[in-house]
């Protein structure tokens, strides 16, 4: 039953636009002619936490959170979110990595430690890992905050949606005076296949 | 088809089933109901009122009134609301009444994971409970329908699964609304004993009318399947339970109270093995025991924290003996630094807390977004226990003679909600406590809601923007000072004074929330690499701007908002403005 559904995890930091990346994915499904389902953390846990964002589509989708193991693609908006939801990723699934590090105050405190290793650690997890600095291909463009749709693109390669489908959500979604490069950012995004 | 949040259905249904006037409290997850139903205000009146239960009695009059109201809350909030809900329940209404309940399983932005479903049982009102954002805009419409036809209140609970999950949702049109008509009959509206008796009556039969309602509800149904398991569920959990046994028969219950005992009962007897899955309590368990019905729930289920579908799937391997979800690649969360929430960038609230870990005292703290003020390396606040409490419980232990001082911390829609008879209380016992207020004018956390202090209304309409300084003079506080908590040297100054005096004092941190404003406080600061001594000292803000590995600390020009108090904490002027703030953001 749950082969049938296509699930898709994203996890960053509060404040990194996980919510609209989520949004415009679901749209996508939507435009697309599944049911679809998402699931989002608000309140408290988006003051600069981790957070992730959960979208479901298939047939008929009952459950808005996603099976651990089962998701086709986890894509982390800060470098090493993923590592704390890698349990969700089904075996062989798609992990894409913005190399942006946000470093959290436990470690500048000196509480914790920020790995200096961490492309090396995700690579020895995910057989099928993506990872670059979508900030910076986001801020060639001039607007380091569309990182979150340089990212979509790439996801999209993971999954079966058709590209007008993504298109039509992004229109959807952006305000017009930005869709022109938040659609730049997602065909950016799209051709990174490392 | 529309792809629609829980709560953006929820507001959807209200307008729908021709509400007219909608009242709450923000508060997670619970806040978008009203932020959407805004959307609506050509026909719809909202606003945010002061807290929840002015809510609760506003939405109450104008179902008296004979109009169809709305009121919205989060778990806690109805606690808050608890007093005017039992009454009200007596009373009953004319027009359709719906107190949506907002509950948290899990505490993903909560102090407690209390189970709403108790206080339609307590109150002897119907609860109704929706699976998706479909059932929740169906709901509304049916708990309306429900609400005029046995003149009751109806509570619609959902939880952060609904509330915040998306969903396709076919939309309908609005229907006509209630004209409002109040008709005078003082045995019904007014609860002196001599005619709360004859309601208390009343309440008894209506509420078995609302179980036979219950027992013939089309929002309850049984989806059979093998016999050799029957689910009995609700809510989102009903969603889990079809990933998870996608064959077991299933009774779904949308109309969970009062329970459907006959529909319980039928379905009992068509299967062989009963198994309970609900969030958080045993509330449907309970209830099928008592009817005699032997039954699995609690023994496999938890009750503390949410259920999810990879739970249950856990729960079944293990029933089943067959082999738990097999995750093929393992976190390492272990191993990664912690990222807990922090005060933003910028945050007025830091420079109070700053200033206060000059004091050896007891912190009194409250709910809002400065209950982050309690972690490392602030770790400004000993005490958070609800709305208003951080004002009364100061009092309390500065009256139990505790050996050190007491400060209280409150935020502004905090101190309205319900603070503000806490410092009455201080001034009338001759308390000498110091209460902070942190007003940023705006109730941050939840996403920036209106206040009464905000000057403007939920509905967007200018208004007055109340004083905290005055209000406090009103209740008699003679010593009340405004500051601005950017300044260190003089929000030291008067947190030490007024620490020290044996009187009460108001001390009022007035700065807008950044997180709000979206505007910098002023030039980004950079640290000198050459002048700094590595002490560390910026670091004991807490910043989320301030980095620091391996090396000397250095400030994310991205993410600083110029608010200068790493500067002044800075004791080696290491610390200095960025020359044009444009260049970087």
């Amino acid at each position: 039953m749950s082969s049938e559904i296509t699930s898709i995890v994203l996890a960053g930091v509060g404040g990194q636009g996980i919510l609209l990346a989520s949004d415009i994915t679901a749209l996508a499904a939507m435009n697309a002619g599944y049911d679809v389902k998402t699931n989002e953390v608000h309140g408290m846990a988006q003051r600069g936490g981790s957070v992730i964002g959960q979208i479901r589509y298939g047939k008929k989708v009952y459950s808005p959170l996603v099976t651990k193991g089962t998701a086709k693609v986890l894509a982390g908006l800060e470098r090493i979110e993923i590592l704390r939801y890698a349990d969700y990723l089904a075996k062989d699934g798609l992990a894409v990595v913005n190399s942006q590090m946000i470093i959290p105050v436990t470690v500048s405190m000196g509480v914790s430690k920020y790995p200096s290793d961490a492309k090396e650690l995700l690579a020895k997890i995910f057989p099928k890992l993506v990872y670059f600095d979508a900030g910076e291909e986001a801020a060639k463009l001039g607007n380091i905050k569309a990182a979150n749709v340089v990212l979509l693109g790439t996801i999209s390669n993971g999954v079966n949606l058709p590209i007008e489908a993504w298109i039509e959500a992004i229109t959807k979604r952006i305000p017009e005076k930005f869709l022109d490069l938040n659609i730049k950012a997602f065909n950016i995004g799209r051709n990174i296949k490392k | 088809m529309e792809l629609l949040s829980g709560n953006e259905a929820i507001a959807r249904g209200a307008y729908e089933a021709g509400v007219t006037l909608a009242a709450g409290y923000p508060g997670t997850p619970s806040t978008e109901i009203l932020e959407n139903i805004v959307q609506y205000k050509d026909v719809i009146y909202a606003e945010w009122s002061p807290n929840e239960k002015v809510a609760f009695e506003v939405a109450a009059a104008a179902a008296m009134a004979g109009a169809r109201s709305l009121v919205t809350m989060k778990h806690v909030g109805l606690n808050v609301a608890a007093d005017p809900l039992m009454t009200l329940a007596y009373i009953g209404v004319k027009g359709g009444m719906v107190i949506v309940v907002a509950d948290d399983p899990g505490m993903h932005s909560s102090q407690n994971e209390q189970d709403s479903r108790n206080y339609a049982k307590f109150a002897k009102i119907p609860l109704l409970e929706p699976s998706d954002s479909q059932e929740a805009k169906d709901f509304m419409l049916y708990a309306y329908d429900l609400s005029e036809k046995y003149g009751t209140p109806v509570i619609l609970k959902t939880e952060t699964r609904i509330s915040h999950s998306r969903s396709l949702t076919e939309l309908g049109t609005r229907g006509p609304e209630n004209k409002t008509d109040f008709i005078k009959d003082q045995s019904k509206h007014v609860m002196v004993p001599l005619w709360a008796r004859g309601r208390r009556v009343q309440l008894e039969s209506r509420i078995k009318e609302l179980k036979k309602a219950a027992n013939e509800s089309e929002i309850n149904r049984i989806e059979m399947q093998d016999t050799s398991l029957g689910i009995i569920t609700s809510g989102v959990t009903y969603q889990y339970v079809k990933e998870a046994w996608p064959n077991a028969s299933i009774l779904k219950l949308g109309f969970v109270f009062p329970f459907p005992d006959e529909l319980i009962k039928e379905f009992a007897s068509k299967v062989k093995n009963v198994l309970i899955i609900e969030q958080l309590d045993d509330f449907i368990e309970e209830h099928v025991k008592a009817l005699g019905i032997k039954c699995n729930g609690k023994d496999v289920i938890p009750n503390i924290g949410e259920i999810s579908p990879s739970i249950l799937l856990d729960i079944k391997a293990k029933m089943e003996a067959g082999s738990p979800i097999s995750a093929p690649y393992k976190n390492i969360a272990e191993k990664l630094p912690g990222r807990p929430p922090v005060l933003c960038a910028g945050c007025s609230h830091r420079g109070i807390f700053h200033a206060l870990t000059e004091h050896d005292v007891v912190i009194a703290g409250d709910i809002g977004c400065y209950s982050l003020g309690t972690f490392k390396p602030l770790e400004r606040l000993d005490i958070i226990l609800c709305m208003g409490g951080g004002i009364s419980m100061a009092h309390g232990m500065q009256k139990a003679n505790n050996s050190k001082k007491v400060v209280g911390v409150i935020g502004d829609s905090t101190f309205f909600h319900s603070g503000i008879t806490g410092l009455i209380d201080i001034v009338y016992n001759k308390g000498t406590s110091t209460i902070i207020v942190l007003d940023n004018r705006i109730t941050a956390m939840t996403g920036h809601q209106e206040n009464p202090g905000s000057g403007s209304t939920l509905m967007g309409e200018p208004t007055v923007a109340l004083s905290i300084a005055e209000i406090g003079r009103a209740c008699g506080v003679k010593r009340i000072f405004e500051i601005n908590p950017y300044d260190q040297k003089n929000t030291k100054n008067i947190i030490a004074q007024e620490i020290e005096i044996n009187e009460p004092s108001l001390i009022i941190s007035k700065a807008p929330c950044v997180l709000y404003s979206k505007k910098p406080i002023n030039k980004q600061r950079s640290i000198n690499q050459e002048k700094c001594k590595n002490c560390r000292q910026c670091l004991r803000l807490g910043c989320p701007a301030i980095e620091a590995d391996e090396g000397k600390p250095h400030i994310n020009p991205h993410i600083c908002m110029g608010c200068s108090l790493c500067q002044q904490a800075c004791k080696f002027d290491a610390i200095t403005e960025l020359e044009d703030r444009t260049n970087v953001i």
